[in-house]
């Protein structure tokens, strides 16, 4: 129901917003245009009407699934985000991988062990990689990678192979090339997260009496880390990924126009560069709801691995 | 006779505290040394790059250390439009330290307001102000920025209010718990007991406890304004080009990079860099010293 609020409250301020800016009828008219040439282009987009009473058209298309039509490319808008969408979801889960696969290691060794220099570095990386800007790292991979060793492509997706009526890149060799640096430019922040969580999580759960009763009980070092403590940090460290995953996919807009990634991202910036008004609120609204239903997700996750949280709503 | 108690004052123990650690001294010096640098940039840079009659065309893209046709040697070589970089680099600075400074000011004050008047209120203006500010907080910070910049356009002003909007909300959540610990305390209830009015309460008791946590949250707010405007900049939404900041410098540079004359983008990304890095050490280091019970 609040979720439900938050959507309305949006759609007013996003719609509302969006529109004071500009007058696209000029980006259309050609020079010569006439007077009648005008009103005619004015009464095409619908734009001749009041206000609030193309908000109330707006909503009633919305709740029938229909976000308008795209100024620039004359179709409905929530087909370019369907089409664009794989992409940038691509791109957004296989940083998540990476930051998971490269970063909870990191994070479990330091935590394991904060004295050693080892530890000390992979705490100074993920210093770093949290204060650099992302483009920045996306610059400098282009720079060393694709420009002085030549070793990695700098733009588009490469080869396409199609699974299940979805375009994807990461099934053929060059479509993984193309992949590497937006993921990696990408993975960064979430990595440097991954790393801090994961050794904060290490520290204080290691000190717990479960984990001393393992030890106890001679049950090797590996499970007691591998099973009894990595059930009991994954907890946050999932609670944060899930909301950072949304903050991956508005990064991706930064990373898709470095990279010129075909995702909803650089379909965003080259929205706004035009003011293409109705794709930029049907971005606007796709993002909104699809934080509401990450939200639900977590949740979810949440109890699935958290069997206290189901415990505590089933007694309530 | 007995000797007096040399107590150390409670700000040399705060300032021996913070020299114990090398990294926090480095990053303070570093961090001086950069805002010095801008502040006196018309006195050291080498030209004015907003100067058209001393800025030549000719001059563009030369590699660091290469001699222009004036006679005048560009350390840092030039960019497109023929501009020394170094002295573009140290002008950059002082639009991308006001901006972060400015929005970060301005961030605190608005957000300190509104925590201290969602904790003192309590009850239905609590919970609406923090509603906002939870709505606020579960958007990412890049992408109501961008939003705002759509809408408002291009300008210093602009981009300032557009990093207040995202950034206030942090402070005001922050001094809304601080504020709400403090009033529980015992010297508030004195302070109740002596009837002082509330205004006064909140001002000159609770308000001065808060500040060590808000200088902290100030710290690392500063550093990612500067990286956010950095951002928006590179992607053509925050400042008129005409007098660009680090982040604008960067973009300019990008055009370039892919036929190997890395120095526009890659020199100001260093000092970005370094910049930001520096407050972030900073920040860490106040955060350790001003509130132990924050450390993660």
């Amino acid at each position: 129901m609040q979720a439900l609020l938050v959507l309305f409250v949006m759609t007013v301020l996003v719609f509302f917003g969006v529109n004071v800016v500009g007058n696209p009828v000029y980006i259309f008219a050609s020079s010569e245009c006439t007077q009648a040439c005008l009103n005619a282009i004015i009464a095409d987009l619908g734009l001749d009407r009041p206000v609030y009473e193309q908000y109330f058209v707006f909503l009633g298309n919305l709740l029938q699934g229909d976000l308008g039509r795209s100024f620039t490319h004359g179709v409905p808008a929530i087909g370019l985000i369907w089409e664009r969408l794989p992409a940038t979801l691509e791109l957004a889960f296989a940083a998540l991988v990476l930051a998971l696969v490269v970063g909870l290691p990191m994070g479990v060794y330091a935590g394991l062990r904060p004295q050693s220099p080892l530890s000390r570095i992979f705490m100074g990386f993920s210093m770093i990689s949290f204060s650099v800007p992302v483009f920045w790292i996306g610059l400098i991979l282009i720079l060393v990678f694709s420009v002085r060793l030549g070793w990695l492509p700098a733009i588009g997706r490469g080869d396409l192979v199609e699974v299940l009526g979805i375009q994807v890149s990461f099934l053929t060799l060059d479509g993984l090339r193309h992949l590497a640096l937006p993921t990696l430019t990408l993975s960064l922040v979430m990595m440097a997260m991954v790393i801090r969580l994961t050794r904060a999580g290490m520290r204080e759960v290691l000190h717990a009496d479960y984990i001393k009763f393992a030890r106890a009980n001679g049950i090797p070092e590996r499970r007691v880390v591998g099973v009894h403590v990595m059930k009991n940090i994954l907890i946050p460290i999932v609670t944060v990924l899930g909301m950072e995953f949304g903050g991956v996919i508005a990064f991706a807009v930064v990373t898709e126009s470095i990279f010129s990634w075909p995702g909803v991202g650089k379909m965003l910036i080259d929205a706004i560069s035009v003011l293409d008004r109705p794709l930029i609120v049907a971005y606007l609204i796709f993002v909104v709801v699809m934080f509401v239903a990450l939200n639900l997700l977590i949740d979810i996750l949440y109890s699935l691995l958290d069997p206290r949280v189901r415990v505590g709503a089933g007694a309530r | 006779m007995t000797e007096a108690v040399v107590r150390p004052s409670r700000l040399s123990l705060f300032i021996a505290n913070f020299l114990a650690v090398p990294s926090a001294v480095i990053a303070l010096s570093v961090f001086v040394a950069i805002a010095l640098a801008a502040l006196f940039a018309p006195l050291i840079a080498p030209q004015n790059p907003y100067d058209l009659m001393t800025v030549d065309i000719m001059d563009n893209l030369l590699p660091p250390g290469e001699q222009g046709y004036s006679g005048m040697t560009h350390w840092l070589g030039t960019d497109g439009q023929g501009r020394d970089m170094l002295s573009a680099m140290l002008y950059g600075l002082r639009i991308s330290l006001l901006v972060g400074l400015a929005s970060g000011l301005i961030a605190l004050v608005v957000g300190t307001m509104v925590g201290l008047i969602a904790a003192f209120r309590g009850g239905w203006v609590d919970a609406v102000l923090m509603r906002i500010v939870d709505l606020q907080l579960s958007f990412p910070t890049i992408l109501v920025a961008l939003i705002l910049l759509v809408i408002l356009g291009r300008g210093v002003d602009k981009i300032i209010f557009a990093l207040v909007v995202v950034q206030w909300a942090y402070f005001a959540r922050t001094v809304r718990g601080v504020a709400l610990v403090e009033s529980a305390r015992d010297y508030i209830e004195a302070a109740r007991g002596l009837r002082l009015g509330s205004l006064r309460i909140v001002l000159l008791h609770v308000l001065p406890n808060c500040l060590p946590t808000m200088l902290v949250v100030a710290t690392m707010q500063m550093a990612m304004a500067i990286s956010l405007e950095a951002t928006l900049s590179f992607l053509g939404l925050g400042l008129p080009p005409i007098r660009p900041s680090l982040g604008l410098l960067i973009a300019n540079g990008f055009d370039y990079l892919q036929s190997g004359r890395w120095w526009i983008s890659v020199l100001p990304g260093v000092v970005l860099l370094v910049l930001i890095v520096s407050v972030n050490i900073l920040g860490d280091r106040l955060r350790d010293i001003l509130n132990p019970h924050l450390r993660t």
